[in-house]
């Protein structure tokens, strides 16, 4: 038994441990822990690893999770598996990488689509495509523009190298974001039934076999140091060596990996994350037998004067770990040779309740493995309604508190104000640095209101993914403000005609020592899987990150959801606009407008928050993305376009410059004019009816209660009536007219205006 | 006049990519006993006049934050004329 100088002082309140956390790990131990069992229970009991904050309150999405056959693996494995029907399964999931990539922008973003694209094929999925959901500070601060382009070029690199299309996502704007990006990435992949896997190691004798590529110096600490502490005001001062990626080796560790698994020759499976080889043999061992020995001086070394504590905890990328029988184990090896994937076997699967762990014939860890992976601290941390939040609530945006535009020249100013705005501005500028299309299976992609890929080549079965959240609305009304971007992600894969499914998180919040931040997230958690609940969609999985916070300042909290649909044809999706042939067909409005401006974009260009967010109904969620699917599956509509950041006036600009052809609208007379074209009321749609379709549709709509109004027609020839001639116009009632190319030059300048100087 | 040559490296910590890629086609191509390859870059800057006292603390400066990554990367800096 290791035994170490007593009197010596343990660095554990350096490592991130808390001093009755230590004290907990000697009463496991019964003794001091060694310095090798310090790192790895610092590193696994870390909030990152542990959830241990955040484990009471997750516990709901399971609770509360509706019933449904579509779930095949469920919350807790590397990431959830949907049955999406003709024998495949799909599998996704979204991950954070907000602190390393203020660190180190490029790599950081790299590295977390790296990440998240290994938790993919360790359930033995091919990776199908990337989205990111992104938030930085102000536009034009300087910080931004520190950090955005290189967040971007990481995605893309990583991604563009890998041969994955990136989808869509969101790019969204806050000062709350300065100093604390946010970086999430989501990644898809799927498999037939049968290939699904599973992270544990069974088997007492079989052989634990890590492969990829070597161990070097890589975010150690990583996890620990900088994702479970909150950056000081004055800059990252904190610079652990930075992890750096290597997307041609993941490409090839993906091949490697998908082959011996369809081989049939891995027992079970783990990618090597936060917390590297601590966490994938704790984890292994603890869903498994319940030991492991290991000989930590086989690890294949990249820098050969790192010590084991650097060798347990190092964050190296592109590395997996497999449990394989001794019968595999050369066949194994032989794959991994093709690939050019060096594969060492470092230990054996016991059954002694231990994992064991030797450098050079010295034992330097012996403890029970789910002690460090399963059962770490869990905190029943304290939470309170902040004393601000009435006054907050109280603060409505009111004709009186902003001027609202009422003139037809005011209306049209506050539109190219809005499409103009960084928020809704065309995010061309990214997506173009991202490769959309490559593996041609790519249906849909942004700035369409869902990223969509088809599945089966054969029968054009595909997947539809939105990622959505308002965090004005989360801060305004935490637990509505979670429904409500549930609704927003639901709402958009409707439209596009899928049926969503399932659902995945990403729960950005400050600081959870914070009893204001911890009160925003039990309340954001509580309205996600009461939300989920009513909607009858599972949580299958995602991803808590905390202390997104620089300094006192916390961000606004920013649950992101993710819903992940379903669509028996991609032949017959719906896009966001109407297309060239759809002269005099019908514009509809479905759903109910009214006065609601909380958090909306337009008190947001003002410099505004507060009041309350939209009201938020699910029963109406359902009941329209019901009227969506079956519009689409019925060939009623030709296109359809989710009202909600910026209103109706912006979701028909978006629709009108996607299609290039312009529309004559007119305004309800029952309605402010302002109202009707800014307000953020929720469970809206924009959808385009050819004229041949329209009483089967309304019909449809009046039998099953949903509001439809009709609002416009698609128009080409306005130009000349309206003294524009040879040009697409808009032309909004009485109130105002605007020509495609006027939007589209406000709309298309903006970002490249800020970040291209 | 006076010449300055900056070179940059990755931290010897830092994984090399294209070292490790230029490592692999050495030894493809004939060269044994290849243990290491690390890949950097060099700025050469021509200065008119001399190069004082203030200028070369400029220079270290924006070496150290426009020639070269602080996170990932170390800068040398020398002087020929």
């Amino acid at each position: 038994m290791p035994s170490a100088q007593p009197d010596l002082e343990q660095p554990f309140a350096e490592l991130g441990l808390k001093p009755d956390e230590y004290e907990r790990i000697k009463e496991i131990l019964g003794r001091r822990p060694t310095s090798s069992e310090l790192a790895m229970y610092s590193v696994m009991w870390s909030e990152h690893c542990s959830y241990k904050s955040s484990k009471v309150h997750l516990r709901q999405f399971g609770e509360k999770a509706p019933k449904t056959d579509a779930l095949l693996v469920g919350i807790g494995e590397n990431a959830g598996v949907v049955d999406i029907g003709q024998g495949w399964a799909v599998t996704f999931k979204v991950e954070s990488h907000n602190h390393p990539s203020y660190v180190e922008p490029y790599q950081g973003a790299a590295t977390g689509v790296g990440g998240i694209v290994r938790d993919i094929i360790s359930m033995g999925a091919r990776p199908l495509a990337i989205m990111d959901p992104l938030r930085f500070g102000a536009a034009n601060a300087p910080d931004t523009h520190r950090v955005l382009p290189g967040v971007i070029a990481g995605v893309g690199g990583y991604g563009n190298c890998l041969g994955l299309p990136n989808i869509g996502g969101e790019l969204v704007f806050d000062e709350s974001y300065a100093g604390n990006p946010l970086v999430n990435a989501l990644c898809v992949g799927s498999m037939r039934h049968e290939d699904i896997h599973l992270a544990s190691a069974k088997g007492v004798g079989n052989l634990v076999v890590l492969y990829g590529a070597r161990t070097g110096g890589d975010g150690i600490g990583g996890v620990s140091v900088l994702a479970s502490e909150t950056f000081d005001a004055d800059g990252p001062a904190k610079r652990p060596s930075v992890q750096v990626g290597d997307p041609f080796m993941e490409k090839l560790l993906i091949e490697a990996t998908l082959e011996v698994l369809h081989a049939g020759l891995v027992e079970g499976i783990q990618d090597l994350g936060g917390a590297g080889i601590s966490c994938a043999t704790s984890e292994l061992a603890s869903n498994g037998e319940g030991g492991m020995h290991v000989w930590l001086d086989r690890v294949p070394l990249r820098d050969a004067s790192l010590s084991p504590e650097e060798i347990l905890m190092s964050e190296s990328q592109e590395r997996m770990c497999a449990i394989v029988t001794p019968g595999h184990i050369d066949a194994f090896m032989e794959i991994c040779a093709k690939w050019d994937v060096e594969a060492v076997v470092i230990g054996e699967v016991t059954d002694t309740g231990k994992l064991v762990v030797q450098w050079h014939g010295e034992e330097i860890v012996n403890v029970p493995p789910r002690t460090v992976a399963h059962e770490g601290p869990v905190y029943e941390r304290p939470y309170h309604r902040p004393s601000w939040q009435d006054a907050l609530q109280a603060n409505e945006p009111t004709a009186s508190v902003i001027p609202r535009p009422e003139s037809g020249e005011q209306l049209k100013e506050t539109l190219l104000q809005l499409i103009g705005s960084p928020n809704l501005a065309s995010k061309t500028w990214v997506t173009s640095q991202y490769d959309r299309y490559v593996l041609g299976n790519t249906v849909l992609a942004q700035p369409e209101d869902t990223g969509m890929i088809r599945i089966d080549e054969e029968t054009g079965l595909g997947v539809a993914i939105a990622t959505d959240c308002n965090a004005r609305f989360t801060k305004l009304d935490p637990y509505n403000g979670a429904k409500l971007a549930l609704a927003e992600s639901y709402r958009n894969v409707s439209v596009s005609g899928a049926i969503p499914l399932a659902v995945t998180n990403c729960l950005n919040f400050g600081s959870p020592e914070d009893p204001e931040v911890m009160w925003q997230f039990a309340e954001a958690t509580r309205g996600l899987a009461d939300g989920c609940l009513e909607l009858g969609v599972p949580v299958t999985g995602g991803n808590v990150s905390f202390y997104n916070q620089t300094g006192e300042t916390a961000i606004l909290p920013t649950p992101v959801v993710g819903v992940l649909g379903v669509i028996d044809d991609v032949e017959r999706r719906t896009p966001m606009a109407w297309n060239k042939d759809s002269d005099g067909e019908l514009i509809y409005v479905l759903g109910d407008t009214s006065d609601e401006f909380g958090g909306s974009e337009w008190a947001h260009i003002h410099g505004h928050l507060g009041g309350m967010p939209p009201k938020v109904d699910l029963q109406r969620e359902k009941l329209l993305s019901e009227i969506l699917v079956a519009a689409s599956r019925d060939g009623m509509i030709t296109a359809a376009h989710d009202i909600s950041d910026g209103g109706f006036a912006i979701a028909i600009a978006e629709m009108a410059m996607r299609a290039g052809t312009g529309a004559r609208l007119w305004i309800p007379d029952n309605i402010e004019p302002f109202i009707f074209l800014y307000a953020e009321s929720t469970g809206r749609a924009v959808v385009v009816i050819p004229r041949s379709e329209e009483l089967r549709f309304t019909e449809m709509c009046a039998a099953r209660g949903l509001p439809a109004e009709r609002v416009g027609v698609v128009d080409s020839g306005l130009g000349v009536d309206s003294g524009f001639p040879g040009e697409q116009v808009i032309v909004m009632g009485d109130y105002f007219t605007l020509t495609l190319e006027q939007l589209r030059e406000t709309h298309e300048a903006t970002l490249p205006a800020i970040f291209n100087s | 006049m006076a010449r300055v040559v900056v070179n940059v490296m990755l931290k010897p910590e830092i994984l090399d990519p294209q070292g490790r890629a230029v490592q692999g086609a050495l030894g493809r191509l004939g060269l044994t006993g290849v243990t290491d390859v690390r890949q950097g870059k060099q700025f050469v800057i021509d200065l008119d006049g001399e190069l004082d006292a203030h200028r070369s603390a400029t220079l270290d400066k924006l070496a150290g934050e426009l020639l070269s990554n602080p996170v990932i990367e170390d800068f040398t800096l020398t002087v020929s004329d």
